[in-house]
């Protein structure tokens, strides 16, 4: 590969026995990098492995406690991030700040100093757009935008301030298949130009596929620094996981019972929709005249781009939204794990028991026995190993995967504690780490072993497919069966026969 | 960490009763400092603040007590609107227009021998049914229009303020037209007063009873599990619980402008005994500072009822005895909201904390 960088020119971005701790947490305690310009470098690690304060101190959003830092060879320490945006520095988070009722131009504006030169950021966007194949228009809304677009005006926010070293933090994580792989061809050829980059990351084979050298960090130390060729997915998970673990790929029988489709004795199906169309909160219609059918004992994969509608046809099958024609047979008391947790999952002030009791909370009635509760959330917190301090802590004091473990707890466990019937999850490994990822797919498989429906969309194709006994696409806002092969289900979801 | 669930629970009641004693010895500096500022005799001042609220069983009673009464009501009132996530801002109106309909119904009833209990009841029960529905204006212009229940509350805040002007120069003037008050309603419609304690009224008891009820609502039963959960995150509220999140808004809307009505209703019937201008010196607004103190729980909104009662009589005292501007002591009121926000926000700010995550905790 020809890179600008030359061997001897200073490394873009060089950090140094770097520690830095949290009140009682030492969230990093001796982490190197070393991104050689030109390059795209991929930070691996489980959650809470520091990848993500490793990157707020080169953005100077954090200040290290130990260590060194040069960025294009000059020693640097950051007071703020505008220090280092001066230095060529940008990141582009994975929660987006972006001001919803703003156009693109404003939020790009918000950023800057002195007099607002709006045409100055409409003729700067011209220029990205040509230079970089960036198309953006500056007077669209951001909140009108698609995930992805909104991506790319933080990106933009980032080149319009010259930024030579792009730190994205878990950027794939909310884009669909082609809009990653679009991505990735973006900071392939960003790099190529003599730029850097650090891409965040849990994803292997995205890491493997367009990093030129990768880094590894496990509790807030630099346990492997290698390039491309020399990394294989076997020893990228070692270092990850700290163990000879492997990733979960190998369990896809473990809890499937197969029979349970093939005999003639499965009964009534538990969701059965027929011609459904559902519209959103806002009253646009989202899903037309969908028909499908979900069994006991089976894993219906949803597989759909962003904003195709499947957001609307899972909330209706969990029961949260009612359609506007139609039937729809389902099961009252759906589990229902969504998207995202923080904003409809959890009570983050309140205890693990409360968010457990949060559950039907709208149909229940009388007096609570709050002793039941404890003693209940105690039992979710064992089965699923969760290590918390016991019932009564703050959900907020929770690790994003243990939280999530208790949600999913929560919708797997029927109202008096037996199997559900039904569960929906809505991309339930969102976020989560390799161990993490593995326990929840365990969980649903297990679920559906033990006779319960479940519907999974993940935005991720190839987890769709690990899970799922069959897969629905829905394209458009129709909602259709597609054999479960990779290129079956990708070319159905962009909508091509 | 290691303490145990009850270890933890003293410690954290312990620690409580030493902020409270913190704040008591922080409030006597402050107002002596101001004192000293202000040119007064900082011993006469702090005598009469003494005197006036704690410093005999007098004070106690027909002082402190009786202006707890009306902070006790409409506390828990805010209390239960804020913990739903409605900001009630407008309990001193929801007050006036429930005083209103006390004396409506007061005057209005005739009467006979047997019908006094009767129509302290019917008073009683029109107040609150006109303070809910002074609030379900606002709750109503938020669940409709989408509009601000701070600011249409305060608003409905002035407009009661100046019904009641209207009222007691028109319609429900007494019969001289001298004054701009009402009749004064017969001896059979006031609430008894307690025995051996002055002009306390049994209107006391019903606070506190309202108030034990409430918080055994919020912390025991279903609907005030939603009200938290409502107030905490809407969103997950509705998406996790599958709870109406307009309908327990607009419920907890209601009840919180029905307690402030309630509360001028027994201040009527208690202790003004006519309907006048200034009936109420701003308990709606001090009803804020007594519920957030309290940290919104009905439970905890006794103690600081009382102690703004006393601050409240204290006040009174220092102006009527040294004359010393009563608004010395609002000065002091404002400081002790500022510091209990403040402190709040710092815990909040000081995660993780197991310690205050939850009512759960206390089983």
């Amino acid at each position: 590969m020809t890179h600008v960088g030359a061997a001897d020119a200073p490394l873009a971005l060089d950090m140094r026995d770097v520690a830095k701790r949290y009140g009682g947490t030492q969230a990093l305690i001796d982490a190197s990098l070393s991104v050689r310009p030109g390059t795209v470098h991929a930070l691996l690690g489980e959650n809470g492995a520091g990848k993500t304060t490793l990157m707020r101190i080169a953005f100077g959003l954090e200040r290290p406690d130990r260590g060194t830092m040069h960025v294009g060879g000059r020693v640097a320490r950051f007071a703020s991030a505008a220090d280092a945006i001066e230095r060529g520095v940008g990141m582009v988070h994975q929660h987006f700040s972006l001001v919803p009722v703003m156009t693109v131009a404003e939020n790009i504006a918000l950023g800057g100093r002195g007099r607002l030169d709006l045409a100055g950021i409409r003729a700067g966007l011209g220029s990205l757009a040509e230079r970089r194949g960036f198309a953006l228009d500056p007077d669209a809304v951001v909140a009108t935008l698609s995930v992805a677009a909104q991506q790319r005006v933080e990106l933009a926010k980032a080149l319009m301030h010259d930024a030579r070293l792009l730190v994205l933090d878990e950027p794939t994580a909310v884009l669909a298949p082609g809009e990653s792989a679009e991505l990735l061809r973006w900071l392939r050829a960003y790099a190529d130009a003599g730029n850097a980059a650090v891409l965040i990351t849990h994803k292997l084979h995205e890491a493997l596929s367009v990093a030129d050298d990768v880094t590894v960090l496990r509790r807030g130390r630099t346990v492997l620094a290698a390039s491309r060729a020399d990394a294989s997915p076997r020893s990228l998970t070692a270092a990850m996981i700290g163990g000879d673990a492997e990733p979960s790929e190998g369990s896809r029988e473990a809890g499937v019972d197969a029979t349970m489709h093939d005999t003639g004795t499965r009964g009534e199906p538990v969701f059965r929709a027929t011609m459904v169309t559902i519209a959103d909160e806002r009253g646009l219609v989202r899903v037309w005249n969908a028909t499908t059918e979900v069994w006991r004992g089976e894993i219906v994969g949803v597989a759909a781009v962003d904003g195709n509608g499947q957001r609307e046809l899972l909330r209706a099958l969990a029961g949260r939204l009612d359609p506007v024609s139609g039937t729809l047979v389902r099961p009252k008391n759906v589990g229902f794990v969504p998207e995202d947790r923080h904003r409809d999952a959890v009570l983050l002030e309140r205890s693990l028991a409360e968010n457990v009791a949060l559950r039907g909370a709208g149909a229940r009635r009388g007096v609570l026995d709050w002793s039941a509760v404890l003693a209940r959330t105690d039992r979710l917190l064992r089965a699923l190993d969760v290590r918390a301090e016991g019932a009564t802590v703050a959900m907020r004091t929770l690790s994003g995967g243990n939280q999530q473990r208790v949600v999913l707890a929560r919708e797997l466990a029927a109202e008096d504690g037996g199997t559900p019937t039904a569960v929906v999850a809505e991309n339930p490994t969102r976020g989560l780490d390799v161990r993490a990822t593995a326990v929840v797919h365990e969980r649903l498989r297990s679920a559906a072993a033990e006779g319960a429906a479940v519907v999974v969309y993940s935005s991720d194709i190839d987890e769709v497919l690990l899970l799922a006994d069959r897969v629905l696409v829905v394209y458009d806002g129709r909602v259709r069966e597609v054999r479960a092969e990779r290129d079956a289900v990708g070319r159905a979801m962009v909508g091509v026969e | 960490m290691s303490a145990t669930p009850r270890r933890r629970r003293t410690r954290l009641v312990l620690s409580q009763i030493a902020l409270a004693a913190l704040a008591l010895v922080a409030i006597v500096a402050a107002t002596a400092f101001l004192l000293l500022v202000g040119g007064y005799s900082v011993r006469d001042g702090l005598v009469a603040l003494w005197s006036g609220s704690l410093g005999s069983w007098y004070a106690i009673t027909s002082a402190t007590l009786v202006r707890a009464v009306p902070l006790l009501c409409t506390g828990v009132a805010v209390a239960i609107a804020f913990r739903a996530g409605v900001f009630n801002i407008g309990a001193e109106g929801q007050l006036l227009v429930g005083a209103a309909a006390a004396t409506a119904v007061s005057l209005a009833t005739p009467l006979v021998a047997w019908s006094g209990g009767v129509t302290i009841i019917l008073a009683l029960a029109a107040a609150a049914v006109a303070g809910g529905l002074w609030a379900g204006v606002a709750a109503v212009l938020r669940a409709r229009f989408g509009v601000l229940e701070v600011i249409s509350t305060i608003m409905l805040n002035f407009v009661a303020v100046h019904f009641v002007s209207y009222l007691v120069r028109g319609p429900v003037q007494e019969p001289t037209h001298a004054y701009p008050q009402s009749a004064t309603i017969a001896e059979s419609l006031h609430l008894p007063r307690l025995p051996g304690a002055g002009r306390l009224h049994a209107g006391l008891l019903l606070a506190i009873a309202i108030t034990a009820v409430s918080g055994w609502v919020v912390r025991r039963t279903a609907a005030g599990f939603r009200l938290m959960a409502v107030g905490e995150n809407p969103d997950a509220a509705a998406s996790a619980g599958q709870i109406d999140v307009g309908r327990t808004t607009t419920r907890a809307f209601l009840a919180s402008g029905a307690l402030a009505g309630l509360a001028g209703g027994i201040e009527l019937l208690g202790v003004t005994f006519a309907l006048y201008e200034n009936l109420s010196p701003g308990y709606g607004f001090t009803a804020i500072a007594v519920a957030l103190l309290a940290g919104l729980d009905p439970w905890r909104v006794l103690p600081t009822a009382v102690l703004f009662g006393a601050l409240e009589a204290g006040a009174g005292a220092m102006q009527r005895d040294a004359g010393i501007p009563s608004t010395l002591v609002t000065v002091i009121e404002a400081a002790l909201i500022l510091a209990a926000v403040t402190v709040q926000a710092l815990r909040l700010g000081r995660r993780p904390n197991p310690g205050r995550a939850s009512i759960a905790a206390e089983p």
